[in-house]
């Protein structure tokens, strides 16, 4: 496929690996901030062919993993109802709230369907006057424009039986957060390259001036990934800390200004809990007032459903790169994937669950990167 | 290939008072006797199952037997390059297939859901009846039961088959060992992308607005009966990866061995129109089903002639190599990604789902 | 966050206020919604996310990234340092 394919070439792999080695004078910590990435660093195994003194922390975006267990329990709550068709993208069906997940909804019932895009859900509304379709919004500001256009289009078309559960992260509000936690070990952020496409990186140049960190915009492919860390370290190496672009060919200064407007139109800034790492004001986006009875959380009065993180949980440790997953008491006995605590041992690109999973491997035991001293 | 069209299925009368699937279908009376009449035995017929008696009494051929069942729900019943009827006959003679045998009989049991469309159900049978034929194997006993409405999904289908070891043909994975090779008859994931590509939510096609994906729906048999000559002694293990794909078969093998099989991404074959679709939802075209595909674990010193035999069977064409087995790490399967890292395949936990992150 | 591939534009079109098209993705393709895109025509490149274009992808800032990449990539072919596997060895035909 053009644009995937070149961008996973091995042999330029290699090159960019040396070009990596050659500037590593020491130790540096960087922190991708996209669980798209983690993924790919994952799956391509980059993470076991960079030099020693390379570390790379897995940061919290993944939206699936940080949406909130109480958000979850509201999602459950109205996938119950008899007259609701609540439809998801595939990978939250499998998250655990409190009591069960959604396929264990669906098992007794409950009505819940796997959708590619919110305008499924649009759609469905349509052809199901006599239910109520309801859309698990969940995403970083990469799904935003897609779910604020579901929104206004419902709008623009009298769409009565169609509403969104909303809940929304924003990545800039939790990238400040990890700098600012106590011990926080990330020297330089690998920035989000499809965020960015909405976003655009203008607003990373204050947080880069103020804790004098470089900033860079990466890709999702191999090579993308490696000349991402490839630019942080030549930062790093030369104390300089500034913002860079390294997903040109997808992200502008800017953004998509466009999808920025709709965005606006129809959200707005909110405090919003992060699973596994508490509440981080200003980071998610919920319906504007004119927008709201399409709130799916009012709609359905499941607004007080509050539910507690586990107190055992120390995913915020493990995401600040404090502790080793395994360090956690409750590491591999409270917490295991099929009966996750918080959100790092949610989704397999979570360190946690990587830990669990790769840890085993004994030739590759470095899979997630070990804190040093 | 086009989606095959149910109300094109010519249903001899009486059957025509009747469009849908009653109740009564499955009642063992009067209705019932026309199904079988009209529909089941023109389709199926053959000496045993004519008789029509309380069980087929097949006389028993020399060699071991082998006996397999397996059951039947897909949704939707027809997808592109294939149906529910053939997957039923399919799979049940892969299953046997995996074992060195040669299939010879299957029986067939249809849970009906009220409300079927008559045309529907002659369509599946229609296709089944082709299949088996295709396959060489005989139905030789059945039965129909009738759920009422909106507790079935149309059509379930259960088979089971019998047939027969060859001598000398010993297929087990106890047999694997280190230095063995990972073979594999084609590639990987078109099954499940052609169903996933018909799902209501998540549905794509080809830009000519056709079936971009066709399943890989086809018994194996012959295939295996072509490698089993081809190096006697020389396959140790044979398994056709449906569910979960080749990851979970894989991890299987794995697993019950204690040995590691080592995968090089690079070997793996998918189809790119399959890859795209993976790449598109976020799916992992090792875990996507197959249903005319298998893997074989091969003697290095056999592996030539094994694959010389799948590359000239119209089954096996793309047949490579796709891994080894190894001593260590034991129980797992790692992939050696493009890179040059190890990534371990874990067992899939259910259903694989589309991914936004 | 956020699986968003390229796909090639082949046609664009209105439907229920929203600029739509389809969007080939290496030989499937799929519904788009073209609203946030307005500059991309048929036969551009644009990164889509669950069932959104949210930006084209400029291809001239792809092919100096590319030509960047392989003169590394080339170097390390020189110094001979390529270890290719033993199964890619005339088996990786992939097409």
């Amino acid at each position: 496929m053009k644009y995937l394919d070149e961008f996973r070439d091995s042999a330029a792999a290699r090159g960019l690996l040396k070009e990596i080695r050659r500037a590593v004078t020491r130790p540096w910590a960087l922190m991708e901030v996209c669980g798209g990435q983690t993924h790919s660093i994952l799956r391509h195994g980059i993470d076991q062919l960079l030099p020693e003194g390379v570390e790379l922390i897995h940061g919290p975006g993944c939206p699936v993993c940080v949406t909130p267990l109480e958000m979850i329990d509201q999602a459950l709550a109205i996938a119950a109802r008899p007259e609701v068709i609540f439809c998801s993208f595939g990978d939250m069906l499998r998250v655990p709230g409190s009591h069960g997940d959604l396929f264990q909804v669906r098992s007794q019932g409950g009505d819940v369907r796997v959708v590619y895009s919110p305008l499924d859900a649009m759609q469905l509304a349509q052809t199901h006057p006599s239910r109520q379709v309801v859309f698990f919004a969940i995403g970083f500001e990469t799904t935003a424009p897609a779910n604020a256009m579901a929104v206004y289009l419902a709008r623009q078309q009298g769409l009565q039986n169609f509403s969104m559960l909303v809940s929304h992260v924003l990545a800039p509000p939790a990238m400040e957060a990890i700098l600012r936690a106590p011990g926080n070990r990330v020297q330089a952020f690998l920035a989000a390259g499809h965020v960015c496409s909405v976003m655009g990186y203008h607003q990373y140049h204050q947080l880069c001036e103020n804790y004098r960190l470089p900033i860079v915009v990466t890709g999702f492919e191999p090579l993308d990934v490696l000349e991402g860390i490839r630019r942080a370290v030549l930062q790093l190496e030369r104390g300089e800390a500034c913002v860079e672009n390294a997903y040109a060919r997808v992200v502008t200064e800017a953004g998509n200004q466009v999808a920025q407007q709709r965005v606006e139109e129809v959200f707005e800034v909110t405090d919003r809990a992060w699973r596994g790492i508490g509440l981080i004001p200003q980071s998610g986006w919920r319906l504007r007032e004119a927008y709201q009875h399409f709130d799916a959380a009012l709609r359905f009065a499941v607004g007080d459903i509050r539910t507690q993180e586990s107190p055992l949980c120390m995913a915020g440790k493990v995401l600040e790169g404090r502790i080793k997953p395994n360090e956690c008491p409750a590491f591999s006995t409270a917490c295991t994937p099929r009966k996750p605590l918080g959100a790092t041992m949610v989704s397999s690109e979570g360190a946690c669950a990587a830990y669990y999973l790769y840890g085993r491997l004994p030739h590759t035991a470095v899979l997630v990167p070990e804190p040093r001293p | 290939m086009s989606l095959p069209n149910p109300a094109s299925f010519v249903c001899p009368l009486p059957l025509r008072d009747y469009p849908h699937i009653v109740m009564g279908h499955g009642g063992g009376g009067q209705l019932s006797a026309e199904l079988i009449e009209h529909l089941f035995l023109p389709a199926f017929g053959n000496t045993q199952l004519n008789r029509l008696g309380d069980s087929a009494v097949l006389a028993s051929p020399p060699g071991r037997l082998a006996f397999s069942t397996d059951s039947f729900v897909v949704r939707p019943l027809f997808f592109p390059g294939g149906s529910i009827g053939e997957l039923a006959v399919n799979g049940t003679v892969n299953d046997l297939a995996m074992s060195g045998a040669r299939p010879l009989w299957l029986s067939a049991a249809f849970v009906l859901e009220e409300g079927l469309l008559l045309a529907t159900l002659g369509a599946i049978v229609e296709r089944m009846a082709a299949a088996a034929r295709a396959a060489g194997v005989a139905i030789v006993t059945g039965d129909t039961k009738v759920v009422e409405r909106g507790h079935g999904d149309g059509c379930y289908i259960n088979t089971s088959g019998i047939g027969v070891v060859p001598d000398g043909a010993e297929i087990d994975s106890a047999l694997a060992r280190p230095g063995d090779v990972v073979l594999v008859s084609g590639y990987l994931g078109d099954h499940g992308m052609a169903i996933m590509s018909v799902r209501e939510g998540l549905a794509f096609e080809s830009a000519t607005g056709s079936a971009p994906i066709e399943s890989d729906c086809a018994a194996l048999h012959t295939l295996v009966a072509a490698m089993l000559a081809a190096a006697p002694g020389g396959v140790h293990v044979l398994r056709d990866p449906t569910r979960g794909g080749a990851a979970a078969t894989l991890n299987e093998i794995a697993a019950s061995t204690a040995l590691g099989i080592a995968l090089n991404d690079d070997a793996i074959p998918v189809r790119p129109t399959v890859r795209a679709a993976c790449e598109m939802l976020g799916l992992d075209p090792l875990y996507v089903a197959n249903e005319g595909k298998l893997l074989a674990i091969v003697a290095p010193e056999a592996e030539q002639a094994v694959l010389g035999a799948m590359r000239v069977h119209p089954l096996g064409r793309d047949a490579r190599r796709m891994g080894t087995v190894q001593a260590a790490p034991q129980g797992m399967v790692t992939v050696r990604t493009g890179l040059g890292a190890t990534r371990i395949v874990p067992v899939p936990l259910g259903e694989q789902l589309p991914r936004i992150c | 966050m956020c699986l968003a591939i390229p796909g090639q534009v082949l046609d664009v079109y209105e439907a229920n206020g929203a600029r739509m098209g389809r969007v080939d993705f290496g030989g499937i393709t799929k519904e788009v919604c073209l609203t946030f895109v307005p500059e991309a025509m048929v036969g551009d490149y644009a990164i889509v996310h669950a069932g959104f274009a949210l930006s084209r992808v400029d291809e001239r800032s792809a092919l100096e990234s590319l030509a960047t990449f392989r003169e590394l990539g080339l170097i390390e072919e020189e110094l001979g340092i390529t270890q290719p596997s033993e199964e890619t060895a005339g088996e990786a035909d992939t097409p």
